[in-house]
């Protein structure tokens, strides 16, 4: 007789075993090469500049000064340090009542008044991350699948998959219309998953999109919202770029279509974070809002697993509740985003270097196709690893985000000085115009045999650089899954 | 042909739809009483007082001082503002090293160094409930097993096992040895299980113990650690309590046993937080050391999904690097919490009420089983029941804790003032008192003499 003993000779658990944590792949190169090599101004001005970290760090000035007005924020000023008690000490997970409220305000007031949020929806999380993993583990179980727009955000495949045991179906779209997802190619994905007898349970949005830096038209929302509706799937929205729109058109929340076009509240949820509207990804601030008492109430009881310290939620709840800054933060820091993506995006079409155009998130989607030795995803890497080693970028491949076609590459505009930008921008024109030898590369559709025109001698001096900063511990201490986003 | 979509009737998963988050107890109808009616002593003298609720308030001045004397630890004074973008930018799941290299220390001091911590070692979690959950997701897959003393922790059903799919199997202790889990009994618990085909993967053990407040002996820790080494077992100690140890014996840590026992480092892991120890449940510090590398991988990149909040790392890393302070802090907590359990536990014993002798946690585990009707667990809830509503007292009935011998109730006294003590050793008295009326009277009328 076998005895469940003789099963035991695995110590660890399948899932610590397996590779659902996503960190293999062969993106994190390019943070290696960031990691032994850092750009500074002064200090390193050759090294590689990090375009791969999707963070806001243009107004994190106007937190500091709101900070230094507001003492009574804090429970470590003498100002505030009379609440230290209660706030230390609080940890139901209901959130401090303030906080939720003033959540739920900011959310509405980002999606100018169209739609109002109850503070009683709103559930906290381990950030995004968790909110992505947690949702889903009231939604589904394992061996189910929700459909996904691709490219897509890397490290879905960790937060929806690793420990949910549920499946990511991607909806590949592409270029011919500006990879806008369409109805059509949701359902053709969902009814190939269908017939592949995989249990579909909902749809997962990212809007703004993550890596193409767009927001979703109202009608593509509309008709996935109504595709849902009439399939009975759930629609899950990850808004966590919503306050990052710096162009028109405005941004449109699922929240805001809801109210003009028949579905079941019951199916519909958003993920959102305080990450990379506000610049606060050390702060944790994930949010589950949903419209479904039951998905609320478990939720709620599963943010025991990653709840927002206290202390963070009192002194954001001060921030948010505050309409004038956060009238003032919006604008400004939209501002400043377009005019960063402004002067990146031309100083690259000066380059001829075309890019999508976008009008939010914290990053441009680069068309580089017309430098692929060949359009494969082979020839993207190669082209990469040249961008990485020789021009010394680090951005991230279209492949990373399961892009079907190659040659695109996300690239993060928001999280450096204006100096470094232009640093960036000059690395860009070498690489162009040494790719532009014969002098007629900015001719639609040539394809330029850029790759072999680099050496790799310059890889093996950046690999040997004298600056290296490698810890033996966190070989990768910047990259973006060690980070809790990109 | 039967396609997924007819599977799909369903909307929630099976996870959301059942009871493993553990809140239909009738335990917490005790928190419901509370909470429609809190004590308050001026405002609401006659509601229900609080002892439910493990929480380490009497120390809490020694913590609100520091922070005024080191504006630097927060990134919001005028002080420390200067670090605020840095901070507040910064996720990197390591931690911010100089909290590691703190939090490290601190175990140790904790520890009378009698063990040093790795600070590559110490991993994030959300609080303790992250924690275990997490650690739980490395060690065992969905049918597995974990071992566990009881009476335990009554959340431990729901972080070792809702979301996990892994089983707990309690093994039960009682009061012919003080609750002591004895190596025959984990033995005995061991083999019925693998006869019952179950994949047994480790034992959890709480250490100092919720909800008894005493802390294991070293023997017994010697004892367990060599049979779990025997068996190729897990040894997960949960020693989120081993600052509030406040009597002898001392604290001894499964990071000591190790040193002077045959085991395997890669089996061994500790739960940690400063929820208790430091009575800062607010902040969210959970805490994985494990002495196993791939763990401490595995768990790491798990902790992005209940990462601690940088501005409370910061603060933390700045307040436990200071080791006056840390010194003050431990002794004095301690001396506080030894006065305070005293108090309560003399006050009940001129009431005829004992407890198990303890040394550690915040709550005490009182004897009731002479004021129970017969000696059952419905004895227990009705007994339960007139605590809460007629004394107006929440205490947390054993039964809750999964212990196998009904009477037995755990109360916190951590978490309240001096005065809030008083009120509740008087309504003790008062309940007492006539509860022996009424068991005199019982018992003349079975007797058949009128009183």
């Amino acid at each position: 007789m076998e005895f469940a003993s003789e099963k035991k000779r695995e110590i660890l658990s399948s899932i610590a075993r397996n590779d659902g944590h996503g960190e293999h792949s062969p993106y994190f190169d390019g943070w290696k090469a960031y990691d032994r090599n850092p750009f500074h101004p002064t200090q390193n001005p050759d090294g590689v500049i990090q375009l791969g970290l999707a963070e806001n760090q243009l107004s994190f000035d106007l937190i500091e000064e709101w900070i230094k007005n507001n003492p009574t924020a804090s429970i470590c000023t003498p100002a505030g340090v009379g609440k230290f008690k209660d706030v230390a000490n609080f940890q139901d997970y209901h959130g401090l009542t303030k906080f939720r409220q003033a959540v739920a305000k900011f959310m509405g007031r980002v999606r100018r008044g169209k739609a109002t949020f109850d503070p009683n929806r709103v559930v906290m999380s381990g950030g995004a991350t968790g909110a992505s993993e947690t949702l889903i583990f009231c939604l589904a179980d394992p061996g189910d699948a929700f459909l996904v727009p691709s490219p897509y955000y890397p490290a879905f495949d960790r937060d929806i998959r690793w420990r949910t045991g549920v499946r990511l179906i991607p909806v590949p779209c592409n270029s011919s219309n500006n990879f806008q997802v369409t109805l059509a190619q949701m359902e053709s994905a969902y009814t190939k998953a269908i017939e592949a007898n995989i249990n579909v349970k909902g749809v997962i949005l990212t809007n703004p999109s993550n890596p193409l830096g767009t927001t979703l038209s109202k009608e593509t929302l509309t008709s996935l919202l109504s595709f849902t509706f009439k399939k009975n799937l759930h629609m899950v929205c990850d808004e966590i770029y919503s306050a990052t729109v710096f162009n028109s058109p405005a941004f449109t929340s699922i929240s805001e279509v809801m109210q003009e076009t028949e579905c079941n509240p019951d199916l519909v949820h958003i993920i959102y974070s305080l990450s990379k509207d506000l610049g606060l990804p050390g702060f944790r601030v994930g949010i589950i809002y949903s419209y479904n008492d039951q998905v609320v109430n478990c939720a709620r009881k599963m943010s025991s697993f990653g709840l927002v310290s206290s202390q963070s939620q009192h002194l954001l709840a001060s921030m948010l509740s505050d309409e004038v800054f956060v009238e003032k933060f919006l604008e400004e820091s939209s501002r400043r985003l377009a005019k960063r993506h402004s002067r990146f995006v031309e100083g690259l079409k000066h380059e001829g270097i075309h890019c999508l155009e976008g009008n939010a998130g914290l990053f441009f989607w680069m068309d580089l196709h017309h430098l692929l030795k060949e359009p494969t995803h082979d020839a993207e890497m190669e082209l990469w690893r040249v961008i990485i080693k020789d021009v010394k970028l680090n951005v991230s491949p279209g492949s990373s985000f399961h892009c079907m076609e190659p040659g695109f590459f996300r690239v993060c505009f928001a999280n450096m000085d204006d100096h470094t930008v232009e640093v960036a921008l000059k690395r860009i024109k070498e690489l162009v115009s040494k790719g532009n030898g014969s002098g007629d590369a900015k001719k639609h559709g040539r394809k330029r045999n850029l790759s072999l025109n680099f050496t790799s001698r310059k890889c093996d001096e950046s690999l040997m650089s004298p600056h290296q900063r490698m810890s033996p511990h966190s070989p990768v201490p910047q990259s973006p899954l060690v980070r809790a986003r990109t």
